[in-house]
């Protein structure tokens, strides 16, 4: 019940003065709607620009490398633990690139609870023939299915169906840049020789764009059957695995555990990509900087017109606090104004900043780079709406806290006598 | 029909801004219940100075204050809003009613923040003040509406809500003409006669203080006499 009384009273003077107390809801509304429409938007292009690249970067890579052993015979005798030997010119052995019991190797990892799917893949290099020229290309064996499902990679494939590249046999589907320079056409035969100097007819069933331009001049896929026939390898012979797990910050340990566990080379996508976490981090960094400032001009604004209301009602506190309402009744009573304005401004504001968010999702937006993007990206996160409701509660307590402790701590006296 | 309601003993109070300046010394006097009691003298001899020490308003002074048996020495600051709340009412010059709320409900504030009755009750109970002070018709107009007189009246209401041991006046009819003026007196002397209401009034008029039961006259920040 007292409580009640505080709020009727609270209520009372915020209506007196209703055009001002809409001013401050307005302040808050506005640069709610701006922090939700600003973070969405940031997020959202941001979320574009990581998934250009780590979108079809598999979590972890699983590839054996040509270096040179990393156990030489001497640190296994015995005689020499407690010795430093210094060999000089160690040689790579000539090992081949393929993974070795790589059907076991996809076994566990589809046993594993941890890993969303995994991905084999087949790569080597190849020249492209244009009459009497060879341009550098690497062709791509992979599996359409299994990349569709964890890559996306359907999205990027802009004429044609990845498909095909099971269903015709010698097929391929060639980056943009190279077919343009190529000037390959769906259903035109090019050529193109292997690193071993054999050449080979391939059928373009497809072309794709990535938006990277070295990507799409120099990578081309294929199948994997097809591939291992431009290498004259078995049907085994695998070179990449390629895994997307189900937590993306688990990669780092867990491409430890299969290097150790698979005796291969294990890259996760932090290590391979550090600059996108850089950049994306830096870019959120920039866009909650500006969210929280224009939180914190509009708690100014409230500060402002609270203690504006404090002045003009000095002799009604004053009376309050004769007739008995001590100060803790006059802090709530203003500290409750201030958050009824948070609380109804912010609403407001969430309402408007989703609004924002839906007319710029629907501004066009295209680009050659990127194919399936068709207007402006917007990230809907409900984290942003949550910062942003609690965030205006935050500065609006704060914005009527010190006028409010000014309000409880004046002496009846001083304003009664100064009449 | 002795009982002390409020006991000043060798109350003092020294202002040190701009120079040390004592505006009340050894201050020693007693209020029993039903008494009428007016204080008087020119102004600056610290009468209302001392009002709001009694009112528990002014905490910064010497001596010791008794309200109803109780010393307000260290209490604390909700504590004697508590005590104003409950045992003191007060009527200043000034009404400081507030605009925003009808003329009933600044009446029953203070019965709500005491909390002793549920709303109907205190509105009832608001009523019938209004009634005694004859402007229950006025009950829901803003006080922004009403005439000085019928004001003030509404200030003395809103003074006797929670059934005050004692109230409190500082020159109640200060800002008021003569009618108005003898208006809230005789609301004063009734209250006195009739509820046996004890009431300190703070004034310059002569005429209203010599009609009341005892005068306390101060000069200087002392008691010159205490009838």
């Amino acid at each position: 019940m007292k409580f009640k009384l505080i709020a009727q009273i609270s209520y009372s003077l915020l209506m007196a003065r209703w055009k001002q107390t809409l001013i401050a809801a307005i302040g808050v509304t506005f640069s709610i709607t701006m922090f939700i429409a600003l973070l969405s938007f940031m997020n959202g292009l941001n979320d574009l620009l990581d998934g250009l690249v780590l979108n079809r970067t598999p979590h972890i890579r699983l590839y054996n490398e040509i270096e040179p052993s990393k156990i030489q015979p001497i640190d296994s005798d015995g005689n020499y633990k407690n010795s430093y030997n210094f060999i000089s010119s160690i040689k790579p052995k000539n090992e081949r690139l393929e993974i070795y019991n790589n059907a076991k190797v996809m076994n566990a990892l589809s046993q594993d609870k941890r890993v969303l799917g995994y991905s084999p893949k087949v790569m080597t290099q190849v020249f492209y023939n244009i009459g009497a020229i060879d341009l550098t290309g690497i062709v791509n064996g992979i599996d359409p299915e299994s990349e569709n499902k964890l890559f996306s990679f359907d999205d990027y494939v802009i004429e044609g169906k990845s498909i095909d590249i099971n269903n015709t046999s010698n097929s391929i589907i060639l980056g943009k840049g190279a077919a343009d320079k190529m000037l390959a056409s769906l259903g035109d035969i090019i050529q193109i020789t292997t690193t071993k100097g054999e050449r080979m007819p391939l059928k373009v069933v497809g072309i794709f764009q990535s938006g990277l331009k070295d990507i799409d001049d120099v990578q081309s896929y294929a199948s994997i059957s097809t591939v291992q026939k431009l290498l004259g390898e078995s049907n085994k012979y695998i070179t990449d695995i390629q895994i997307k797990l189900n937590d993306v910050l688990m990669a780092p340990t867990l491409a430890k555990e299969y290097e150790k566990l698979f005796e291969l080379e294990a890259i996760d996508i932090q290590t391979a990509n550090s600059q996108f976490e850089t950049g994306s981090s830096v870019r959120s960094l920039i866009s909650y900087a500006v969210g929280i400032t224009l939180l914190i001009v509009a708690g100014f604004g409230i500060y402002n017109i609270l203690n504006m209301m404090i002045y003009e009602k000095m002799d009604s506190i004053a009376i309050l606090k004769a007739t008995g309402f001590s100060g803790r009744d006059v802090n709530f009573i203003f500290i409750i104004i201030a958050l009824s304005i948070g609380v109804f401004g912010g609403s407001i504001g969430l309402i408007c900043g989703f609004g924002l968010s839906l007319m710029i999702d629907q501004i066009p937006f295209n680009t050659a780079a990127l194919p399936t993007i068709t207007t402006y990206p917007i990230n809907y996160s409900p984290q942003f709406y949550i910062i942003g409701i609690v965030f205006s509660l935050v500065t609006t307590y704060f914005a009527g806290y010190f006028p409010a402790r000014k309000a409880s701590r004046i002496d009846p006296v001083i304003i009664i006598r100064g009449k | 029909m002795n009982d002390i309601i409020l006991e000043a003993i060798n109350i003092s109070k020294k202002f040190y801004d701009p120079i040390e300046f004592s505006v009340l010394s050894n201050i020693n006097f007693s209020i029993s219940k039903g008494q009428f009691v007016s204080i008087t003298g020119k102004s600056g001899c610290g009468k209302s100075t001392l009002l709001y020490i009694l009112s528990t308003m002014d905490t910064d002074y010497q001596g010791q204050l008794i309200i109803d048996g109780i010393s307000m020495d260290a209490k604390k600051e909700s504590e004697l809003a508590r005590i104003r709340n409950e045992k003191i009412g007060f009527v200043f010059q000034f009404h400081y009613l507030l605009n925003e709320f009808s003329v009933l409900k600044n009446v029953m504030l203070p019965g709500l923040k005491l909390g002793k009755f549920s709303i109907e009750e205190t509105e009832h109970r608001a009523l019938e003040k209004l009634k005694i002070l004859g402007i229950d018709n006025e009950a829901h107009k803003k006080p922004n509406q009403l005439s000085g007189g019928q004001k003030q009246r509404v200030a003395i209401a809103r003074a006797l809500i929670n059934d005050p041991i004692l109230i409190m006046g500082d020159e109640p009819t200060g800002n008021l003409d003569k009618k108005n003026s003898d208006i809230v007196f005789n609301i004063f002397k009734e209250l006195s006669s009739e509820f046996n209401q004890t009431l300190l009034i703070v004034t310059h008029d002569n005429d209203f203080a010599n009609r009341t039961n005892r005068i306390i006259e101060m000069q200087d920040g002392r008691i010159l006499n205490s009838k």
